[in-house]
C-alpha cells in the first residue's frame, strides 16, 4: 500500500515535524511517510537528496544528526545512521557519491565523507564557519561547493581534501572603500561548463568561473530588496530562477544579467526551488505549505499556475527539507527544498 | 412640432409612452392619426421581419432620450413597473407556499461573499494530527501548557502624539500585566534582547502616521513570530478579561489566533465580567471590549468599554522582528490576492 503511493510521487518534501511527504502531481495528492510512531521536532528534515541516479532511494538529514534512507520502491525507511552531533549545527547539505558513500556538511563547516561500513568519516575537511549550503556538481561527482555567511564560495575536490580547488574573492570595496558583506545562501553548478552561480542574502546573484583567472564574480545581478534564499537552473543553461524571503520568484537571464520575468503566487518565503531537468517547469517550496506547479512558456509572462498537493499537505505549514523530482513532472512547493535528480 | 422620431419598426413599450402625458393630451388629435400610421407601419414591418431571417429588432432604451426630464420620468416608470412585477411574483410565491403547507420547499438562502467563499485547502480540520502536533510544539506551546504568564510591553514609534498615547493607555487597561514605555528613538533590534532578559513575553509597537495610530507590530518574544497589522479605529470611552476568537479557520488564521490568545493570561475561573473579542471576517480582525451583566436568568446586558479597532494582517514573520533579513511566513500581496473576491487568507 505504502509502496504504491510512494511510487506515484514525483516530488518529495521534508517537514519540520520529521514527516516525509510525497506528492503526486498527476493526482494532486500528498502522502505522508513517517518513521517513528511519535512525531518530534528533533526529526526535522534539513537536507534531502537522491542516493542514486536511478532515484530509488532518498537520503534525509535531520536536526538530531541522523541520516535516514527512504526507499521509494518499498515506501518505507530502510536505515538510519548517525552522522554527527546536533551540537555542531544542522545539516546544510547532503550528497551521495558512487560506491555508496555519503557526503554531509553541517553548519559549523565540517564536511565529512562517510562510507557504508564504518561509523567514522573517511574524509573530513573544514569549510569555514557558518556554512549555509553545500551542493554537489551533477557532472563531476567528487566536486562540491560550499558557502555561507561571511564565508565565500569554495569549491572542493573530495579527492584532494586539503585545500579548496577554488576560493572566491570578495567583491570590490564599494564607493566608500568599505568592505562589502557577503552571504552565500544557495549555489548551483551550471551544466556544460565549470561555472557556479550563487545567490546571496544581500539580494545579489553571482556567477563564478573557476576556469578564468578572475576569482571575483564574472557576473553580478541584483534582484529585489530581500535576501534570496533559493536558486535553481532550468534546462537551457541561460537562465536561473531565484526566490526570496518575501515569496517573490524571478527568472534572471545569465547572459546579460536582466530579469526575464517574475512568477506570482507564493505568499510566504521560498525555502527551496527546483527546476525540472527536461521540461520548462519549476518547483518552489515556500513557507506557507502550499505547492505550486508552474508551467513556464518561453514568453516573458508566466501565467499558468496550479496548486499541487492534496488537502493534507496544505494543512501543514512550515515544512522543510528537499524533494526529489522524477522526470515527468515539475512542481513548485512552498516550504520545501526540492532536489534535482 | 413632431413629438417623436420613431424608427419604422420598434416593439418596446417605451416608444409609445415616449411623451409625457400632459403633452399627449394636447396633441391628442394628431397623436391618434400618427399612432394609426405607426401601427400600420409596424404591421408591415412585423410581417417583413417574420419572412426574413431572424434579426434583432433595434430596441430602444430609456437612456437614449436626450431630454433629462422626460428621461427621468420614463426611468421612474420603468422602475415602478419592475417593482410591481416583483411584488406580484412575491405574492404568488407566498400563496403557493401557504397552499403547499408542510410540503413547501425550504427557503432559499441569499448568496453572500462569505457564503461563496472559495474552498481553501489550508482550512484546518479539527482532527488533523499533524496540525495538532505542530501547534503543540510551536512557539506558543509554553504559554498554552501553562508554563509562562504573559507580560506585555507596549510602545510606539518615535515621538507619539495624543491619540497614539491615549490608545496605548487604553490597550494597557485592556491587557492585564501590560506596561507602556516611551520609545525614545531606540532601535527595536536592541530593545528585544533587553525585553527577553526582563522576561517579557510580548512586544507591541503601535506605529503612528500623522498623529493617528495606523499600524501595529506584535512580536512574541522568546523567538516567536512577528505579525504586522494595519490598524483603523476610533477613540472610545483589572481583572483579566475572557478572550473570544471568532472565525479563524485556516492554518494562518490559527497562528494569528494563538498569537492573540497568548496576550492574555489563562484563567479558567473568570473573575471579572469582561470580554475581549477578536472577530475575523473577510480577513479583517475586529477587536471589541465589553463588560457583561446578567440581569436575570435569560437576559444579559453588555456595555462597551475600551478601544474599538480593526486590524488587517500585513505580514507574519518567523522569529523576532527583523524586517530586512527575516524569513516571512506570509506576506500581503495586494494585487495578487485581490484577484478573487471570494478568497480569504485568514
Amino acid at each position: 500500500m505504502m509502496a504504491d503511493s510512494s511510487r506515484l510521487c514525483s516530488v518529495w518534501l521534508g517537514s519540520e515535524t520529521g514527516i516525509l511527504k510525497g506528492v503526486s502531481l498527476g493526482r494532486k495528492q500528498a502522502f505522508n511517510f513517517c518513521n517513528t510512531r511519535q512525531l518530534s521536532r528533533d526529526q526535522e528534515v534539513r537536507a534531502l537528496c537522491w542516493a542514486d541516479p536511478a532515484q530509488s532511494e532518498l537520503l534525509l538529514g535531520s536536526v538530531d544528526g541522523t541520516v535516514r534512507t527512504f526507499s521509494t520502491e518499498k515506501g518505507a525507511f530502510t536505515e538510519a545512521r548517525r552522522c554527527g552531533e546536533p551540537a555542531e549545527g544542522c545539516f546544510t547539505g547532503l550528497a551521495a557519491l558512487s560506491g555508496s558513500a555519503t557526503v554531509t556538511c553541517v553548519e559549523c563547516g565540517t564536511l565529512r565523507v562517510w562510507r557504508e561500513d564504518s561509523s567514522e568519516p573517511a574524509t573530513e575537511l573544514h569549510a569555514g564557519q557558518n556554512v549555509c549550503r553545500m551542493r554537489q556538481s551533477p557532472v563531476h561527482r567528487h566536486k562540491v561547493a560550499t558557502g555561507g555567511k561571511d564565508n565565500p564560495l569554495k569549491i572542493w575536490d573530495l579527492q584532494r581534501p586539503e585545500s579548496p580547488a577554488f576560493t572566491a574573492k570578495n567583491l570590490r570595496d564599494d564607493w566608500l572603500d568599505l568592505r562589502r558583506p557577503h552571504w552565500v545562501r544557495d549555489m548551483a553548478f551550471i551544466p556544460d561548463s565549470d561555472k557556479v552561480v550563487t545567490c546571496t542574502g544581500y539580494h545579489q546573484v553571482h556567477v563564478f568561473d573557476p576556469a578564468s583567472p578572475q576569482r571575483r564574480p564574472v557576473l553580478e545581478v541584483e534582484y529585489g530588496e530581500y535576501p534570496l534564499t533559493a536558486l535553481s537552473l532550468p534546462p537551457g543553461g541561460q537562465s536561473v530562477v531565484v526566490g526570496n524571503t518575501h515569496g517573490q520568484i524571478a527568472v534572471l537571464d545569465l547572459r546579460k544579467g536582466a530579469v526575464r520575468g517574475c512568477l506570482k503566487g507564493l505568499a510566504g518565503g521560498v525555502r527551496a526551488l527546483q527546476c525540472h531537468s527536461r521540461e520548462e517547469a519549476g518547483q518552489t517550496a515556500g513557507e506557507a505549505g502550499s505547492q505550486e506547479v508552474k508551467e513556464e512558456d518561453d514568453d516573458e509572462v508566466w501565467d499558468a499556475m496550479e496548486r499541487g498537493g492534496g488537502a493534507k499537505e496544505e494543512n501543514n505549514n512550515r515544512r522543510r527539507g528537499g524533494g526529489g523530482e522524477s522526470e515527468e513532472e515539475e512542481q513548485e512547493k512552498e516550504e520545501e527544498k526540492a532536489f534535482e535528480d | 412640432m413632431d413629438i417623436t422620431e420613431v424608427p419604422v419598426s420598434e416593439d418596446s413599450e417605451g416608444k409609445k409612452k415616449k411623451n409625457k402625458k400632459p403633452k399627449m393630451k394636447s396633441k391628442a388629435g394628431n397623436g391618434e392619426a400618427e399612432k394609426k400610421k405607426k401601427q400600420q407601419q409596424e404591421v408591415v414591418v412585423v410581417e417583413n421581419m417574420e419572412k426574413s431571417e431572424p434579426a434583432f429588432p433595434p430596441s430602444f432604451s430609456v437612456s437614449e432620450i436626450k431630454n433629462k426630464q422626460r428621461r427621468h420620468f420614463m426611468f421612474m416608470k420603468l422602475k415602478q413597473e419592475k417593482r410591481k412585477q416583483k411584488m406580484q411574483l412575491k405574492k404568488k410565491k407566498k400563496k403557493e407556499r401557504e397552499a403547499l403547507g408542510d410540503k413547501a420547499p425550504p427557503k432559499e438562502v441569499p448568496k453572500t461573499i462569505e457564503n461563496q467563499r472559495v474552498y481553501d485547502e489550508t482550512v484546518v480540520d479539527p482532527e488533523d494530527e499533524e496540525v495538532a502536533f505542530d501547534e503543540g510544539t510551536d512557539e506558543f506551546s509554553a504559554y498554552f501548557n501553562g508554563l509562562t504568564n504573559p507580560k506585555v510591553l507596549i510602545t510606539t514609534s518615535d515621538r507619539p502624539r495624543g491619540r497614539t498615547v491615549r490608545f496605548c493607555e487604553q490597550l494597557a487597561t485592556v491587557i492585564p500585566n501590560a506596561h507602556v514605555y516611551y520609545r525614545r528613538g531606540l532601535a527595536l533590534k536592541r530593545v528585544i534582547p533587553q525585553c527577553i532578559a526582563r522576561d517579557f513575553t510580548y512586544l507591541i509597537v503601535i506605529n503612528e502616521d500623522r498623529k493617528v495610530p495606523n499600524g501595529m507590530v506584535l512580536c512574541h518574544l522568546p523567538d516567536g513570530p512577528t505579525a504586522h497589522f494595519k490598524r483603523r479605529g476610533k477613540d472610545p470611552t483589572e481583572h483579566s478579561p475572557e478572550v473570544i476568537l471568532n472565525n479563524f479557520t485556516t492554518r494562518l488564521g490559527h497562528s494569528i489566533g494563538r498569537l492573540f490568545a497568548a496576550l492574555f493570561p489563562q484563567d479558567p475561573q473568570f473573575v471579572g465580567r469582561q470580554v475581549a473579542t477578536f472577530h475575523n471576517q473577510r480577513d479583517f480582525i475586529f477587536f471589541r471590549f465589553h463588560r457583561y451583566i446578567f440581569k436575570n436568568e435569560k437576559r444579559v446586558g453588555i456595555q462597551e468599554l475600551g478601544p474599538r479597532f480593526t486590524l488587517k494582517l500585513r505580514s507574519l514573520q518567523k522569529g523576532t522582528f527583523d524586517s530586512k533579513f527575516g524569513e516571512y511566513e506570509w506576506v500581503l500581496k495586494r494585487h495578487e490576492m485581490d484577484a478573487c473576491r471570494r478568497k480569504f487568507q485568514l
